[in-house]
């Protein structure tokens, strides 16, 4: 894959070091003349000393060849606009992928055309929220294309789904389980599985219906 | 009119004293309090302190109700996705950003957000002056002309390229 990683921050080198390692093409966009030289120093001549917001720069990294861009600044506003000037400028390309500092800026930079975010913070959250010993409902992530999204969910004690049939449980149409996670094996969620006390249910769902999963496993 | 703008750099102060003084609803928002030095003695708008591309903050200062937007920070990054919130999202009506990078400002342009370039702006009236080309700068340098006057007080000789028209 070819992949240009626009800003050389921690975040963006960390990303080109993991992505040359892994055997992939990078070029990286970063405006600070100091900051190009040390990276170069560590990974090579895979930087562009360049504004990474600017159309003509990203033409130069070879974006219009690029299988993803991926603006990884520590700016939202910088991210959305290199984001969408990439849209612009470099043709029917890949993914374009921006970092977004502000978890709040996800659903502003899919009203806004780009639908692909990462949020460090919603990361943190979800692994933290795993730890947690109550709740045990995790929408874990979205589904690239769709308005799908995966869901996990711990069967408590207690739960009304504990003991019943996947089939007799009432899920909302168009939700699935996908597979039931128990002593750390997959056991196929079939509709004739029956669920136990600490079994881990994997969920594909409308994301639209997210409540009505929910309510089917937890009551 | 009720008119929100976002940055209180010297264009974004100049022209909230401007609007306020003609009477209409003013809204400055800037990260820094320091910017709103910028205004003008007397200023009778609302200011507020927070980041103008934020949803939350631009809930908090009555986007809804307003109907001029204007994005007119530092940052054309900023001041684009300021707009296109606006836009976009709370379908404000009139909305404008500033965009000094002339090439981003086309491309924008194109795709809806309308924006300027205080770059390219520059350069033609520039041009105009040394070329002493009246119809294109006329109204313009009238206009600054008169608006440097009411904020100074003070009196400035137009410039003959001006005064020897037609």
């Amino acid at each position: 894959m070819y992949v240009v990683v626009a800003g050389g921050g921690e975040v963006g080198f960390h990303l080109a070091k993991a992505l040359i390692e892994a055997g992939h093409e990078v070029m990286v966009i970063e405006s600070d003349r100091r900051r190009s030289q040390w990276i170069e120093e560590r990974l090579g001549s895979v930087v562009l000393n360049a504004p990474a917001d600017e159309g003509r720069y990203q033409l130069e990294a070879g974006c219009q060849r690029a299988d993803a861009v991926l603006a990884v600044t520590g700016e939202d506003a910088k991210n959305l606009v290199i984001c969408q000037l990439a849209r612009y400028n470099c043709g029917p390309l890949g993914r374009v992928i921006a970092r977004v500092n502000d978890p709040k800026n996800e659903i502003v930079f899919k009203t806004l055309g780009i639908q692909e975010t990462v949020s460090s913070t919603r990361v943190l959250m979800n692994v933290i929220e795993q730890e947690l010993p109550t709740g045990g409902f995790l929408p874990l992530m979205p589904l690239t294309g769709s308005h799908l999204e995966l869901i996990e969910a711990e069967i408590a004690a207690g739960s009304p789904a504990s003991g019943k049939a996947v089939r007799a449980l009432k899920l909302p149409d168009g939700a699935l389980i996908g597979g039931i996670v128990r002593g750390g094996k997959i056991v196929p969620g079939v509709g004739e599985a029956v669920l136990e006390t600490g079994d881990r249910v994997i969920v594909f769902s409308p994301t639209a219906v997210e409540a009505d999963v929910r309510k089917a496993l937890f009551g | 009119m009720k008119v929100l703008i976002v940055g209180s750099g010297r264009v974004g102060a100049t022209l909230a004293g401007v609007l306020s003084d003609e009477g209409h609803d003013v809204t400055i928002v800037d990260v820094e309090r320091a910017s709103f030095a910028h205004l003008p003695a007397g200023f009778k708008g609302t200011t507020y302190l927070g980041n103008g591309a934020d949803l939350d903050v631009l809930r908090q200062v009555g986007i809804d109700e307003v109907d001029w937007f204007l994005a007119l920070t530092q940052g054309d990054n900023r001041n684009l996705m300021a707009a296109q919130i606006a836009k976009e999202i709370f379908g404000v009506k009139r909305v404008i950003a500033k965009v000094n990078d002339p090439i981003r400002a086309e491309i924008y342009r194109e795709k809806g957000i309308p924006t300027l370039s205080r770059t390219t702006i520059l350069a033609v009236l520039l041009r105009a002056m040394l070329l002493e080309e009246p119809e294109v700068g006329e109204v313009l340098m009238e206009r600054t002309l008169a608006l440097e006057k009411r904020l100074t007080g003070e009196q400035a000789p137009a410039p003959p390229w001006v005064t020897a028209k037609r």
